[in-house]
């Protein structure tokens, strides 16, 4: 072996090793960047006020309103989701084995979980708020309602991918035990199925939850927003990231700052969550071994 | 005696049939009702799509064809035209990936075959990371942090370098040899940090953890056997990865590209605030632009009658895109998938 194309090779391979550190020090390097600016210009601008007033007092006021919106919205959101995802995912699990139905709604799942949120704030906006201005006599009507099925229609894809996976971990045996003693179908999958994946799909129903409670475009024209407090899901209604993309664009640096401070508390909600989601799907794989 | 008994023994039987064909009933019952969850699923789908073409008729009707090859984006004189954010969409997307697509790459290359085990946990927890920040997170970093970093750092440089008009006044040789080069590094206004090349680089770090992660999960499913017979053979790490990992890992890698290459398509908020919401067309990075994303959540709100429906018709070009293009990378990762026989 001729010691040019050694070196050469060997060169080749010590420049690739390089790019690879660098490439991974610019990817920790952004993550950092972004983390640290939230948090720093974030922390500074925390008050008291920030969790009792509400954003109609703009540079003086806070951003009650928006939490109990995002809380309100994330949680319908959630509450609409969950029952659906978790049957959508037990049926492709457990009962789609010979249709071919199964795999093709499984794939087209996985489109929905990647499609763009703002085409899906969009559709609701034409099977919700357009169709109820039929109820209101004519004024179009946002509400927390439609902004609660638009985050479902987000939500729902992550907790079908989720059940689904999980119930196909569970032990074969376990079926053919329970429907040896004669257990029907549903309660086979209802008290054994699903309770033994339970933590799998809490896990996915918290994934679903950050990733709702980040989302802005979906809300712009469903929930479309209030400066006032409001607990009525019929009401439009605020919500952190939609208040956050509002004090973005604003010209004032004193709303800017407000901006930032709710930009600190919704990563520091959605970072906090999937770590608890991890944290107990670390214990459910322990459980099943 | 008897008769008593076999009656017992019939009415235990009727009692067994009646709840056989109850539990049968429920079991038929219960399968119903989940499959009609599923098939919500795609009634999403079919949903989005079909409502975004019914709302968007109008503007398709009116401007036919001409809505997509048509500039002009003009409300105050009701004029509809795609051609601006469709290319500031397809501009921005292509930044992120030329970007995005090296590194990534380098970081799965780092985490399946260079770091030592003890640090391979932490520094791919720490990329995922990056996937759970949410996206109006990054659209205010952009704006506040990253656009002035663009307008201070990397935009001057590349003016003077390669635009026909640099800030320092000298024109480069490059720009005098080949001066079709200045036409993709114009500014209108030098000081500006917004526009598609920020808008690009913000994408490519929002993408970065979905196409490193794929293909680092990827990377771990070539055989450990085929990597050792070609390091027996005296193979480098490079020559292994690049000769063994990703010919064998080539579908499924391409499947994550694209999986990035969907979600920069639709991102919305990321790129609204430093795109610069301008429908000028212009063929350089450097200009401000607007994504079809970006002009709905820009728009939507206070739009009537024709330029809402055109709205809506830029909302189904792009679900019809992005479903286009997750479709292939969903058909290529399953093809992984297989090869894999699960």
């Amino acid at each position: 072996m001729s010691s040019a194309l050694y070196t050469s090779r060997r060169v080749k391979n010590v420049l690739a090793m390089i790019f690879s550190v660098i490439a991974t020090g610019i990817g920790l390097l952004f993550l950092a960047w972004i983390l640290w600016e939230t948090l720093s210009q974030g922390i500074s601008a925390l008050k008291p006020q920030l969790f009792t007033k509400i954003t109609a007092y703009r540079e003086e006021g806070g951003l009650a309103n928006a939490m109990v919106g995002s809380l309100i919205l994330n949680t319908l959101g959630i509450l609409i989701a969950t029952p659906i995802g978790v049957a959508a995912g037990t049926w492709l699990a457990e009962y789609s084995r010979r249709s071919r139905l199964g795999p093709t709604i499984r794939f087209l799942n996985d489109i929905l979980l990647s499609a763009p949120s703002i085409v899906l704030g969009l559709f609701v906006y034409t099977i919700v708020v357009l169709p109820s201005k039929y109820l209101t006599d004519g004024a179009v009507t946002f509400s927390g309602v439609a902004g609660g099925i638009a985050l479902a229609l987000i939500a729902l894809p992550v907790i079908v991918r989720t059940t689904d996976e999980m119930l196909r971990l569970v032990p074969g045996t376990l079926r053919e035990a329970a429907l040896s003693l004669g257990v029907p179908q549903w309660k086979l999958t209802l008290q054994i199925l699903v309770r033994s994946a339970r933590s799998g799909i809490v896990t996915g129903v918290l994934l679903a939850l950050a990733r709702i409670s980040g989302e802005t475009a979906p809300l712009l024209f469903t929930a479309f927003g209030n400066n006032f407090m409001t607990f009525n899901p019929l009401d439009k209604m605020p919500s952190l990231p939609q208040i956050i993309y509002e004090y973005t664009k604003d010209p004032s640096p004193d709303i800017n700052v407000l901006a930032w401070a709710g930009a600190f508390v919704l990563t520091m909600f959605v970072l906090a969550l999937s770590l608890i989601a991890r944290f107990v799907f670390s214990r459910s794989k322990v459980s099943h071994d | 005696m008897h008769a008593t008994a076999s009656n017992v023994v019939s009415a235990e039987q009727s009692a067994e049939a009646a709840r056989n064909a109850k539990d049968s009933r429920n079991d038929v019952l219960f399968g119903w009702i989940l499959k009609a969850c599923a098939l919500l699923v795609l009634l999403a789908l079919v949903g989005a799509a079909a409502s975004t073409l019914w709302l968007g008729q109008d503007a398709f009707r009116t401007f036919g064809w001409g809505f997509l090859t048509s500039a002009t984006w003009d409300p105050s004189n009701d004029q509809y035209g795609a051609l601006v954010p469709v290319m500031g969409t397809v501009g921005t997307a292509m930044i992120a990936l030329v970007v995005a697509v090296p590194i990534s790459f380098g970081i799965a290359l780092f985490l399946t075959e260079i770091a030592p085990q003890w640090l391979r946990g932490p520094v791919s927890s720490a990329i995922e990371l990056l996937a759970g920040i949410p996206s109006i997170i990054y659209g205010m970093w952009g704006l506040f942090i990253f656009a002035p970093f663009v307008a201070e750092h990397i935009k001057p440089w590349l003016m003077n370098n390669f635009s026909a008009d640099p800030p320092d006044g000298k024109v480069s040789l490059l720009v005098v040899k080949l001066p079709w080069i200045a036409k993709f590094f114009s500014s209108e206004y030098a000081f500006f940090g917004a526009g598609v090349l920020t808008a690009g680089l913000v994408l490519a770090v929002m993408i970065i953890p979905f196409i490193s992660s794929v293909m680092r999960e990827v990377f771990q499913t070539v055989p450990t056997r085929l990597k050792e017979s070609a390091y027996a053979l005296g193979s480098s790490t490079w020559e292994v990865v690049w000769d063994i990992v990703v010919p064998y890992t080539r579908t499924a890698v391409i499947g994550g590209v694209f999986l990035g290459l969907g979600r920069a398509l639709g991102e919305t908020m990321a790129v609204a605030f430093v795109l610069g919401n301008t429908f000028k067309f212009s063929w350089s990075f450097l200009e401000t632009g607007s994504s079809i994303a970006s002009t709905i959540a820009n728009q939507f709100g206070e739009a009537q009658g024709l330029q809402k429906s055109a709205l809506m018709a830029l909302a189904f070009l792009l679900f019809v895109v992005t479903f286009i293009v997750l479709l292939i990378a969903r058909l290529m990762l399953r093809r992984m998938a297989t090869k894999e026989g699960r």
